[in-house]
């Protein structure tokens, strides 16, 4: 198993605020074309008892995340993590990630290569 | 060689580009003259490496195919879409030759000089403007409806704006010690984390959440704070001011104001009379008083006080103002007036709106309205931050009044985590915004006297320096007083986005002899000039950015074509308009307006940004009781009393009510009944996508796939009971006109309204008439309608209407 293979993103979606600057600053890091994104923020209005609601946005990485290896590489974050407006993204080992989930509700943690 | 080497210029946004009203510190990647990538700035204290999904699209933005980057002369028909490349020489000749010949044949005032929403072209639009001699700058919404408004009753009642804190005055943000965090927040109307309108960056708010603060959401919609809220109040559009007077109700019946700011610091001690209903003067009560100076009753020697409002201090010594009266004071003729207090008068009209009522209103259950305001009240600090939907109803004065009432009686004015005042860093003011000169301005009072609607409406005199917009439109078809025979759009789309009620903003571009409009892409509005002048995002030029704090340079990073700076362009023309131009350069101009930060461009250019220091008045706290608000220095707030004033005693001299309260909007079920039969849902619209600025980007591919169609949003029932699918084309229509809208059926919606997106047009579509880009296909503003702005001629009926909707090509077509 390689270093990278040991990482991953845990968002905290609890905050996410469905703004999509993970999805463009992903195509701005690697020029996808329009549409395409290694994020997809996605909305999901769940219904709830008594005519109740609750909105959620939840920033999926897709097929074309590579955790933006040249970038951490460097020191960087991930772009989607250092731009992310609600500051809901997490990049680091997936150990010390699920540590961390332990100690707060609504959020996931995604493993990637 | 080509130097392929990369290079990192460090800028802030503002203006054209991600469109808002700026603040962010980013990173331009600049290679071969080209931007190849742009960060957030970690380092910068306003977004410490944050930025918007709009910045991000900025390498799409610059490089746009369809930028415009020549200056382009009309050679067909207005509207026929046929234009000719010129130089900026031709460019610059021709509309100087055209303005001045309608200055010298119907004066300087015949030129209305046309603004988008706030950015870095309204200080030099007004420079334009000022140096041709026409005080008429327009900003072309209907009651000049965003944030001015606000802004302007704020200061009509406390001298100063404010806003809530999230720290943005000290460069150390959350940590510095003498910031704190709100428990809790009433978030009114504001979706602020989709676009950062109003000056402020959006995220605080969730920077905020994380540390603590609780959120009271009042949004007829299920937004994202509303889903996080510990309370939602679901309105009904146009109601807030109910909805307000009914908080107040609780805070004070339930005593949770804060009664010693009340007695020190508003006008609520102030007496007045009952027979009259107005304030108490001094030359009420002897003949050589003062009408400027108001009277209270003094407990502690039984007898009335004067409060002398240039000492901003009683005259007698050892004054203890009684709150409550009644009182009888002898006048000067000898009779005795029975007298109240204004904090009575203030309190007899809060409780006019006892919760039952108030429900009733605002559709608000009463049990929520009262919890809500325990916990704003019991929350120390609490701040309150309003969004659009404030200005954007008729009433906009009470209400803001009433909002701004709930802040200070509960002494959260001017507190760390509560609502701070907002001034331009170390008060280096570019241009006037309400309440402040600046250093562009008319040369004298003279020029002034002509702007339209000055003489009409009593915020127009003393607080906002633009054309009333209805009035100024309705000008252009009556000519009276006098003929406008001009207009200067800049960065603005009335067509599209600002204007209500666009086919009679098209009608008067017709009228009008000659029209410029500076841009970036080709519009619909554009459509109809005589020149188009191509404009620069903030990549590609220098600029100061006073607009609160810090105090900012934007440093130019490229260059696209021959798109210049809107700074540029207006000050070539405006050396040609007015040969005694003060400025000999652009950056003779930012120095003299940074002049009072004790830099100059260079120097604040090296710095990146600047933070006024503790005790400048535009550095936070507690100004009011340090003397920092006033002109004079003494302790008090810059209003004609010196106090905050639970009543307005300039709405007095308007005429108006000087009290908070509710009026009943046009164009409700409630106020029309005979129209909700017809249109039985409640038309809302104005909700923020974060891929677009109102009327812009529609043309940038990453930002399009994220929002691609106009949206109306729909609750599932209400769809289902008119017949209309998820994804299927709907009619929105009203008495107005009608508009096609795609159907997104959301729970975030109430049964009783449909949210409908604004700012429409089709860059792809054929931009001649009659196509016009698509602008007359997805318009929501063709159902909303122009006139019907405020008694002080601020708001508008924009967020509520009513109407029908059915499916496109169904059965009711």
């Amino acid at each position: 198993m390689s270093e990278e293979s040991k990482h991953g993103l845990l968002i905290d979606y609890e905050y996410c605020t469905g703004c999509h600057t993970c999805e463009i600053a992903c195509s701005q890091e690697y020029r996808w074309s329009a549409g395409m994104a290694g994020m997809k923020v996605m909305e999901i209005v769940e219904s709830l008892p008594n005519d109740k609601a609750y909105l959620v946005y939840l920033p999926f990485p897709t097929e074309l995340c590579v955790l933006c290896a040249a970038r951490t590489k460097k020191g960087l974050e991930p772009a989607c993590v250092q731009h992310c407006m609600a500051a809901c993204i997490k990049y680091g080992p997936v150990e010390e990630l699920a540590k961390e989930m332990t100690g707060k509700q609504r959020m996931v943690l995604f493993s990637l290569r | 060689m080509r130097n392929r080497k990369t290079q990192i210029v460090r800028t802030t946004t503002w203006s054209a580009g991600p469109g808002c009203h700026g603040g962010c510190g980013v990173l331009a990647h600049i290679r071969d003259g080209k931007l190849v990538k742009i960060e957030g700035d970690r380092e910068h204290p306003w977004n410490q490496g944050r930025l918007c999904a709009r910045v991000l699209a900025m390498t799409q933005y610059v490089e746009h195919p369809d930028r415009l980057t020549k200056p382009l002369k009309r050679v067909g028909e207005r509207g026929e879409g046929k234009w000719q490349k010129i130089s900026w020489d031709e460019a610059f000749n021709l509309i100087e030759k055209r303005m001045k010949g309608i200055r010298e044949d119907f004066g300087p005032e015949s030129m209305i000089f046309s603004m988008g929403t706030g950015r870095d072209i309204s200080p030099w639009i007004c420079m334009l403007a000022y140096a041709f001699g026409s005080p008429n700058v327009m900003f072309a919404l209907s009651g000049n409806a965003c944030y001015s408004p606000r802004i302007a009753a704020v200061d009509m009642i406390q001298g100063d704006y404010c806003v809530f804190d999230a720290g943005q005055w000290l460069p150390n943000r959350y940590d510095d010690p003498r910031f704190k965090v709100p428990e809790c927040m009433i978030v009114w109307g504001y979706n602020i984390h989709a676009t950062c309108p109003d000056n402020l960056f959006g995220h605080w708010i969730i920077d905020l959440m994380k540390r603590g603060t609780k959120i009271i959401s009042i949004d007829p919609r299920l937004s994202w704070f509303a889903s996080r809220a510990k309370k939602w109040l679901q309105i009904r559009p146009g109601t807030d001011p109910a909805l307000a007077m009914g908080l107040l109700h609780v805070i004070i019946n339930e005593n949770l104001f804060d009664r010693k700011f009340v007695e020190q610091w508003t006008n609520g001690p102030h007496l007045i009379r009952t027979d009259t209903g107005k304030l108490l003067r001094e030359n009420d009560l002897t003949p050589e008083g003062s009408a400027d100076n108001f009277v209270v009753w003094d407990k502690a020697g039984e007898k009335p006080a004067i409060w002398d409002t240039a000492e901003v201090a009683y005259k007698e010594t050892a004054v203890e103002p009684d709150l409550s009266g009644p009182f009888d004071i002898a006048l000067k003729d000898g009779t005795v007036a029975a007298c109240g207090t204004v904090w009575d008068a203030f309190c007899l009209e809060v409780n006019k709106y006892p919760l039952d009522k108030v429900e009733e209103v605002t559709w608000v259950p009463a049990k929520e309205i009262a919890e809500a305001a325990r916990l704003y009240a019991r929350s120390k600090p609490a701040a309150i931050q309003w969004g659009m939907p404030i200005d954007m109803t008729p009433a906009i004065t009470p209400l803001c009044q009433a909002i701004a009432s709930l802040w200070a009686i509960t002494g959260n004015l001017e507190v760390p985590g509560g609502n701070v005042v907002a001034r331009s860093a170390f008060d280096a003011v570019a241009y006037a915004l309400p309440g402040s000169t600046g250093v562009i301005k008319l040369k004298n009072q003279e020029q002034d006297r002509l702007r339209i609607g000055a003489d009409r409406y009593g915020p127009f005199k003393k607080f906002i320096w633009r054309t009333q917009t209805d009035l100024a439109l309705e000008q252009i078809f009556t000519g009276k007083p006098y003929p406008i025979k001009g207009m200067w759009i800049q960065t603005s789309n009335p067509l599209s986005g600002i204007g209500m009620d666009p086919r009679r903003w098209l009608e008067a571009l017709k009228k009008l002899d000659f029209i410029v409009t500076v841009d970036l892409f080709m519009t619909p509005t554009a459509q109809y000039a005589d020149v188009v002048l191509p404009a620069a995002t903030f990549l590609e030029k220098d600029g100061v950015r006073s607009w609160w704090v810090p105090l900012q340079t934007i440093n130019k990073a490229m260059s696209v074509g021959e798109c210049k700076p809107d700074v540029e362009i207006n000050f070539e023309l405006a050396k040609r308009f007015d040969p005694d131009l003060k400025w000999k350069d652009v950056r003779e101009l930012f120095d003299d307006i940074i002049k009072p930060s004790g830099l100059n461009f260079e120097q604040l250019q090296k710095k990146g940004w600047a933070y006024p220091p503790e005790g400048h008045p535009s550095a936070p706290y507690h100004r009011h009781e340090r003397g920092l608000l006033r002109a004079d220095k003494k302790p008090g707030f810059q209003t004609p009393t010196g106090k905050f004033e639970l009543y307005s005693t300039l709405r007095e001299e308007w005429g108006l009510e000087p009290l908070p309260h509710h009026e009943e909007p046009p164009f409700t079920p409630v106020s029309r009944p005979d129209l909700s039969k017809e249109f039985p849902l409640i038309l809302s619209t104005g909700r923020r996508s974060p891929a677009y600025f109102n009327a812009e980007h529609r043309m940038i591919p990453w930002l399009r796939a994220i929002d691609p169609d106009p949206i109306v949003e729909i609750h599932p029932d209400t769809a289902s009971s008119n017949g209309i699918g998820n994804g299927e084309w709907v009619w929105i229509e009203n008495w107005m006109g009608r508009a096609k809208f795609k159907a997104k059926l959301t729970r975030v919606v109430p049964r009783w309204m449909v949210m409908a997106a604004h700012g429409w047009w089709f860059p792809e579509k054929e931009g001649a008439e009659p196509s016009l880009y698509g602008t007359w296909e997805s318009n929501i503003n063709l159902l909303l309608p122009m006139n019907a702005q405020g008694k002080d001629g601020l708001g508008s009926p924009i967020k509520h209407s009513m109407c029908r909707i059915y499916k496109v090509g169904g059965k009711e077509e």
